[in-house]
């Protein structure tokens, strides 16, 4: 009688298990079901080549939102990540055990700080300070500041994930290093980094990740025009990245609300291109973090 | 710790390579060139030794910034929203306007609804999943049979799950359980979605729990007769009590700063919940709406004070949690 009972609770929780795949499934399952009149009418060749989005006149361009989730994700690995790998550096060679019990839990928090919340000191805050900058056109709202926000987010991301790959390199090469009389500085930048390397790009794609999937805090702080990005004329290139933009993940909260027929299902397609996209990101940290565990 | 000196005997390192590596040639008489070897290699190691200070100054920069950040994030947050925080915007509800007048007692309720339902709806199962990967799945792995791909399939749909980001799961809660399943913008959407969007978190914490827990543990209560599923229930899961409560904890974080997911499927009325089926407004939300729709920034300010410090302590609780599994292990 315990046997039987044993075998059916093992069969449960293997159902239970498999919830989770059934969950990939359903989401991939229902956001095409959703997507398919518009991949069908508009088809995905048409989304992906065409410049502009105007649902009223049947214009399903993606590549002004593709151009800004890129573009703002693009300007957060460069502000961010030199700072996340700094502090994974920081927390796993050179920190105090003091300090280092200080610094971590703070870049635990900031990952809990909802993103709301960041979105709502860009947009206090930051915009202000972002509009200061004497650019024609410049409102304030825009990539950079954008960038500015999201770079904060995947900090956490990426110091942990680069802090674990980091500890994670045998003690031995480091000592190995320090014996052949280099400063510890030299060993870490030709030793522990190379060493971590792995580990630290899978880092940097996770965060990545979850730079092109953020919504609420890019919707507040980056304008949400639908344009092509460009610099403003007759000033530096830089100025590129003060022009308003949108993002794929602001595309379908900004409109879903009230699309309907087509267009909503132009949104659903847009989810699809998101879809695909983060999981080509993500299965490249994957298999960066696996290639790291078997070399 | 021995990182702490390590930099200091690597300074003086470099001295001994040098002599080792080229000062071999130098014969007796030739002492200027030999002074002047010395004197590049001393010029090598000072130099090196200020680049190390250049870069440790540097690395501390890094992890002062990322302090920095937090203090002034949260500081702002909460010195420009304590002006409107007191018991009566606490207990009072919103009303609406394009002021944003009145309190958020509706939102912290219906923030608690819904922490309620998700954490109620993802928590068994996923705890059910962890226990099957962890404690059943090991014998399976080895086996190569149907189990075994089930398995490993299971293994690939926790990891993409967690990566799915969250307006993905709005989407799909959008249309499936708002219009497939008619539900419409409820709770009910809301919290089965935001359940989805927990799973992995909570499925992930209490695997680790379970490979925490001593084998010798289960060996024990094997040995004494226990079949697999009272060992189970009896031994593995009170050991790994703690590490499971981290992991809803962490969850009800996530819930409580989720703001795309609820976006799409809890409808955004500031009205109090009456049933499953009646949408409603998070704590979260309340701020998105607040700061993008009325342009109220003292009362959004307050929210999100109120948001950022339940979060502190949230992550204070997961702190002593962690804390004590360590002392226990």
């Amino acid at each position: 009688m315990t046997r039987l009972v044993d075998r059916a609770i093992k069969y449960i929780l293997l159902a239970a298990a498999s919830i989770s795949i059934l969950i990939v499934f359903m989401i991939a399952y229902f956001t095409c079901r959703e997507a398919w009149p518009a991949l069908q009418q508009i088809g995905l060749g048409h989304m992906l080549s065409t410049l502009e989005w105007r649902p009223q006149r049947e214009l399903y361009g993606l590549v002004p939102m593709l151009a800004g989730s890129v573009m703002v994700t693009l300007g957060a690995v460069l502000l961010g990540v030199p700072l996340a790998v700094g502090a994974a550096v920081f927390l796993a060679e050179v920190a105090p055990r003091g300090v280092a019990n200080v610094v971590r839990p703070a870049v635990q928090l900031l990952a809990g700080i909802p993103s709301v919340v960041y979105g709502l000191f860009g947009l206090v805050v930051l915009v202000p300070l972002v509009r200061q900058i004497p650019v024609t056109g410049n409102t304030g709202f825009g990539m950079l500041t954008a960038s500015m926000v999201l770079a904060v987010m995947i900090l956490p991301t990426v110091t942990s994930v680069s802090e674990d790959a980091i500890r994670s390199v045998p003690r031995e090469y480091k000592e190995g290093s320090l014996a052949l009389g280099t400063t510890h500085w030299q060993t870490i930048l030709g030793v522990i980094l190379p060493g971590a390397r792995s580990g630290i790009l899978a880092g940097i794609i996770l965060g990545i990740g979850r730079a092109l999937g953020e919504t609420m805090a890019m919707i507040m702080v980056i304008g949400n025009s639908i344009v092509m990005p460009a610099a403003a004329e007759g000033s530096s290139p830089l100025s590129l990245f003060l022009s308003r933009a949108r993002t794929l993940t602001g595309n379908i909260a900004v409109e879903i609300s009230y699309a309907s027929g087509l267009h909503e299902s132009a949104l659903f397609a847009t989810g699809v291109v998101l879809f695909v996209l983060i999981i080509i990101v993500n299965s490249a940290a994957r298999l960066m973090l696996r290639g790291e565990q078997h070399g | 710790m021995a990182d702490g000196n390590a930099h200091t005997e690597g300074a003086i390192m470099p001295r001994v390579l040098a002599h080792k590596g080229s000062s071999l040639g130098n014969s007796r008489g030739q002492g200027s060139a030999t002074s002047y070897m010395l004197g590049r290699r001393r010029g090598y190691a000072t130099l090196q030794r200020w680049f190390q200070r250049l870069g440790f100054a540097g690395l501390w920069f890094a992890g002062a910034v990322s302090v920095l950040v937090l203090l002034l994030v949260v500081g702002y947050v909460l010195s420009e929203g304590v002006g409107v925080l007191n018991w009566e915007f606490l207990s009072t509800a919103p009303k609406g306007g394009l002021s944003g007048e009145g309190g958020i007692s509706t939102t912290i309720v219906t923030t608690l609804y819904l922490v309620a339902l998700t954490v109620g709806i993802a928590t068994p199962l996923g705890v059910a999943a962890a226990v099957y990967l962890v404690e059943y799945a090991g014998e399976a792995a080895s086996r190569r049979g149907l189990v075994g791909i089930v398995v490993g399939i299971a293994r690939f749909g926790v990891e993409t799950l967690a990566g799915v980001p969250s307006i993905i799961f709005g989407l799909f809660g959008y249309a499936l359980f708002v219009t497939t399943l008619n539900l419409g913008f409820s709770l009910l959407s809301a919290g089965l979605a935001g359940a989805c969007l927990i799973l992995p978190v909570i499925i992930r914490t209490t695997e680790e729990a379970l490979r925490a827990v001593p084998r010798t543990y289960r060996e024990g209560s094997l040995a004494l007769g226990a079949t697999q599923w009272q060992t189970i229930s009896g031994v593995v899961l009170p050991a790994a009590l703690p590490g499971i409560m981290t992991g809803v904890i962490l969850s009800v974080g996530r819930v409580v700063s989720e703001t795309a997911v609820f976006y799409v499927t809890l409808g955004g009325s500031y009205k109090l919940p009456t049933s499953l089926l009646s949408g409603g407004r998070t704590m979260a939300l309340h701020v998105y709406y607040l700061a993008m729709d009325t342009r109220a920034f003292d009362k959004a300010m307050g929210t999100a004070a109120v948001l950022v410090v339940s979060i502190v302590l949230i992550n204070v609780a997961i702190n002593l949690l962690s804390r004590r599994l360590q002392k226990n292990m």
